[in-house]
């Protein structure tokens, strides 16, 4: 099992776009630093039929390594994991990968909710769930899931968001930790994931 | 999931080992999570506890629960560049055979199956192979039989099979008739429907060919192990072995046996 240092206030960060995703993802992820003491593991609904190039668009732009998540691989700290187009991806109790190929949910596979949910049973409190631009209502039920196992939730201001709907939908399932634009999010969720933040509750 | 689902969870699972002998105790438990909230959903349970009394206890249950706990729906040629490599590497391989066998372990409703099938009448291997259908849903074995798909999923059939390399057109391989495509009976003739598991079934044939996709993923590395072990036990030397898009043996046990033929298509041979 992959623990994070304990100064962290959670283990990992799970993220779920839709509609506007690129370019949103395009703010949040080259702020994130070389420190980042957990994995960023993110489900972005994009098509099956052709390959990912969310991996190597990002991988230029980052600090962090980024890489398409494998079935049954230990999660790695530190690193940017996107869901490989067409399936879902979920954690394992034992914080590993597993890929499955069951019905699309809420229209999508990958699906943020199977992400989220997943996630949480695996970290519990210790997770940090991000729900961003989009015009589906993936990712409510899956942070509803987050918050009730005590979990942080950041929702992007629907009001700044490409496409409103999705981040709508997630602040009304949960009570958001954090509202805001993406650059607050980027900075809320690196105080969350760093060791050098000493965070109170 | 809190530690009480969990021991509930190993419970039921192991309540459907003993009671049905059916093995899911090995596999991903993640996914397997989400079906079981289905089927608690579908069987009005509010434990799994109360689903394992059902399971148990009335013998309608369990039939009903395992279409929730096994059914994948698969497409027609998925992967065209999969089958692109069989047919263009790998066939002629198999062509220096007299006669040849196949298995699909893990045949679900069987799409791979007839895609198989299809791919080897194109390529006048059909009349020398033997297909081994397998899997542990005699539902799904009894629906891949007969061959019946709704026709509003063979547009995308039809484009994965013209993207396979395939000269001719898939519709000369079905009848349309009241929203469904209905599969020429010829392609299974010499097709072999059966009931197997991965978990606990042996070896049941020598095969020059495998082609078990998109159920690896299902498992834990123990069993993945197990059903890879399966596979090179039945593969003559030089056989090969296909996987799904996501699959690999990387990092297993018995990787040393096999050799990477197209690693980028999962296909590997036997050494």
């Amino acid at each position: 099992m992959l623990n994070a240092p304990a100064k962290t206030r959670v283990d990992a960060v799970v993220l779920g776009a839709s509609a506007g995703a690129v370019d949103a993802l395009g703010v949040i992820l080259p702020t994130l630093p070389a420190t980042l003491a957990v994995p960023v593991i993110i489900v972005v609904h994009i098509p099956a039929s052709r390959p990912s190039l969310l991996v190597e668009l990002f991988a230029a732009k980052c600090a962090l390594p980024v890489r398409e998540a494998e079935d049954k691989l230990a999660i790695a700290p530190g690193t940017v994991w996107f869901a490989p187009p067409g399936y879902h991806l979920l954690v394992e109790r034992e914080r590993t990968f597993a890929l499955s190929l069951d019905e699309l949910v809420n229209h999508s596979r990958p699906s943020i909710d199977v992400l989220f949910e997943s996630a949480a049973e695996a970290y519990g409190e210790r997770l940090l769930a991000m729900v961003l631009t989009g015009a589906n209502h993936d990712g409510a039920h899956g942070a509803a899931q987050v918050q009730a196992a005590g979990g942080l939730i950041a929702v992007q201001d629907p009001k700044t968001a490409n496409v409103s709907a999705m981040p709508e939908l997630a602040i009304g399932r949960t009570k958001p930790d954090i509202i805001g634009t993406l650059p607050e999010l980027a900075a809320y969720a690196i105080a969350q994931a760093t060791e050098r933040v000493e965070v109170r509750p | 999931m809190s530690d009480v689902r969990e021991i509930e969870l190993n419970l039921l699972l192991e309540a459907i080992f003993q009671r049905y002998r059916y093995d899911f105790r090995s596999y991903s438990m993640a996914s397997l999570k989400r079906r079981i909230s289905r089927a608690m959903t579908e069987f009005s349970c509010e434990t799994i506890s109360a689903l394992q009394d059902k399971v148990l206890h009335d013998p309608v249950v369990f039939p009903r629960l395992l279409q929730y706990l096994t059914v994948q729906v698969s497409d027609m040629f998925r992967d065209p560049a999969y089958f692109r490599t069989l047919r263009e590497r790998i066939v002629p391989f198999l062509k220096t055979y007299p006669s040849l066998k196949i298995w699909v372990a893990g045949c679900s409703s069987g799409e791979e199956v007839y895609s198989l099938a299809i791919l080897l009448r194109e390529e006048g291997l059909a009349e020398r192979a033997l297909i081994y259908a397998t899997d542990i849903n005699g539902d799904a074995l009894r629906r891949a039989e007969a061959g019946v798909y709704p026709l509003d999923r063979v547009a995308a059939f039809t484009e994965n099979h013209r993207l396979s390399g395939a000269r001719g057109s898939l519709s000369e391989y079905y009848t349309a008739a009241y929203g469904s495509a209905v599969f020429d009976r010829s392609l299974i003739k010499r097709v072999v429907f059966s009931d197997h598991s991965l978990a606990t079934d042996h070896v049941f044939a020598e095969v020059q060919m495998v082609s078990c996709r998109n159920v690896l993923i299902y498992f834990d590395r123990q069993l993945q192990a197990r059903a890879v072990g399966l596979f090179k036990d039945a593969l003559v030397r030089r056989g090969f072995l296909g996987l799904g898009a996501k699959e690999s043996l990387h990092g297993s046990v018995h990787q040393p046996d096999f050799l990477d033929f197209a690693s980028g298509e999962r296909w590997y041979q036997r050494c």
